[in-house]
């Protein structure tokens, strides 16, 4: 079953989607979205230099993710720029610095599309493994941290007065984030990797009613959009990952017109 | 007045000497504060006064700078802070707020509900709610794990008057139920004072503390808040009267409808035996 490339490629995307509509709904309600943006961007800087010492770029994209994770909460303490201007600083320099990396290591050879957009048609059985078993560590390492993280996002000083030790569980969950766009990096791609945080938990916002629905309807959105995306590219021949986000996109659009369960009294 | 003694007076939170430091200037310095349980303290002082600075170090969501602060090993806490900002899209019922730290019944969930008045929201999104109605969700969330110690930083925002008196009436009789410490931040002085313990004036350092009648009379509140904040307090404490009974509980006689003049403060010891 798995020597069929398109069946890898469904499997891959499922399985993402699984782990990035929990963990992206973290992101939503904290606000956190451009911090994932620049931790994800923050990975061409890690692929390069795994390149350069030759080691795994998995370990070398999660190694910079979580660098720049903690650079940016070193700079933020310090409280001179905003962090939303530390943010794009970090951003697009690691972007850039990874470019100019990888343009400066003349015998490498690298698909950049593949590194910003990602090749979810070449899935390889060893890359279904490092999802799945990544994937149900960090689910694992969520379910795990539910309560202190959802108490620090209505409020950080509740969770911090009633013991629940909320700065801890943010550090763990942006370990967790570094992971998963480490092992999601080769399938959708340094790009597209924060929408497929953002968007099926913003499809899912209209239609929950605690934080539980919604984590579990962004994981199924995201499924949806996977299939429905890896359909689309199969038969428009269109890139995989950009499909995929389109059609996220339309489970988000979908999600509008229905009516508002949230607002409901029962 | 005759305070309310809780029978041993176990601490729970005393903070000695701290000062708390932000970019060069001291918020407060040299605050001592003690809180026990069955006792109710109440921080008073004018905006910027460092009556929140205070409380999240004696709580350790900040660090001080100098001082120490000790809590009691293993303490339960309830805390209901001055701000609580969260972002549309998260979506909570009011009863999943409730099980916000802490796993509770559903028969728990709809008392506690019931008894801060919005039983009939249980099912609503937290986000629908009106600031009077969201405080209240937020005072029931803090009392529902039956915390040794309630921490409450102005509870009462928002809230219409009456409901104001009615859930500063619950505080003092989650108090002498349950024999927790509260810890109170409020501007609404004459409401809060009637059931006091000990007041701690602040103003950057404990300008004076002690029990509301000593606190009330002193120079330093009446040049702190003015003499008509004072005179206030005495109109409200005899409007609203409540008996000490025996066995050191406080029972509300009611108070509706009688304000009188500002001159009857002076009066309010006499009459208060009467009343009770």
């Amino acid at each position: 079953m798995l020597e069929s490339f398109f069946t890898r490629a469904i499997l891959a995307g499922i399985g993402l989607a699984a782990v990035a509509g929990p963990m992206g709904s973290f992101i939503v309600w904290r606000r956190m979205a451009y911090f994932g943006d620049t931790m994800a961007h923050s990975a061409i800087l890690g692929v390069a230099l795994a390149l350069f010492f030759s080691v795994s770029p998995v370990a070398g994209v999660f190694v910079i993710a979580v660098t720049a994770a903690l650079l940016l909460g070193f700079l933020e303490r310090r409280g001179m720029l905003s962090a939303d201007s530390l943010l794009g600083l970090l951003s697009h320099s690691a972007l850039a610095l990874g470019l100019v990396l990888v343009a400066l290591m003349p015998m490498v050879r690298i698909d950049l599309m593949g590194l910003l957009f990602g090749d979810i048609l070449a899935v390889s059985v060893t890359d279904l493994a490092l999802i799945y078993g990544g994937g149900v560590l960090v689910l694992a390492a969520l379910a795990w941290l539910w309560r202190p993280m959802l108490a620090g996002t209505v409020s950080e000083e509740i969770a911090q007065a009633e013991g629940l030790r909320p700065e801890r569980a943010r550090l763990i969950f942006m370990v967790l984030l570094a992971a998963l766009i480490a092992v999601a990096m080769k399938v959708l791609g340094v790009l597209l990797i924060t929408a497929m945080l953002i968007i099926p938990a913003t499809a899912a916002r209209r239609l929950a009613k605690t934080p539980e629905q919604m984590a579990l309807y962004a994981a199924l959105g995201g499924v949806v959009a996977v299939l429905a995306g890896l359909w689309a590219s199969l038969h428009f021949d269109t890139p995989s990952g950009p499909s995929i986000v389109v059609a996220a996109l339309g489970v988000f659009a979908l999600t509008s017109v229905l009516p508002d369960k949230s607002k409901g009294a029962t | 007045m005759k305070t309310f003694q809780p029978p041993e007076r176990t601490r729970l939170v005393d903070v000695q000497g701290i000062g708390v430091r932000r970019e060069g200037r001291w918020l407060v310095r040299n605050v001592d504060m003690a809180i026990g349980r069955g006792e109710i303290v109440t921080l008073i002082g004018p905006n910027g006064s460092g009556k929140s600075t205070t409380v999240k170090t004696a709580l350790g969501i900040l660090a001080p700078d100098e001082g120490t602060v000790w809590r009691a090993p293993g303490i339960r806490i309830g805390y209901v802070p001055q701000k609580v900002a969260m972002d549309r899209s998260l979506p909570l019922t009011v009863e999943r707020l409730m099980r916000l730290t802490g796993r509770h019944s559903a028969a728990r969930i709809a008392a506690v509900l019931d008894m801060v008045g919005i039983g009939a929201l249980a099912r609503a999104q937290v986000h629908t709610l009106s600031g009077g109605e969201f405080q209240r969700a937020l005072i029931a969330r803090a009392l529902i794990g039956a915390p040794d110690l309630l921490v409450l930083d102005e509870p009462v925002q928002g809230v219409d008057f009456s409901g104001e008196i009615a859930l500063y009436d619950l505080i003092g009789t989650i108090r002498d139920e349950t024999g927790c410490g509260v810890l109170l931040i409020s501007h609404d002085l004459h409401v809060v004072m009637a059931r006091t313990d000990t007041v701690i004036c602040l103003n950057g350092h404990v300008c004076c503390s002690g029990p509301p009648d000593t606190v009330a009379a002193s120079g330093e509140y009446a040049a702190l808040f003015g003499p008509h904040a004072a005179r206030s307090l005495a109109i409200y404490r005899h409007e609203h009267d409540h008996a000490h009974l025996p066995d050191g509980s406080v029972r509300a006689t009611g108070g509706a409808g009688h304000v009188h003049g500002a001159h009857e403060h002076t009066h309010l010891k006499q009459e208060r035996g009467g009343h009770a």
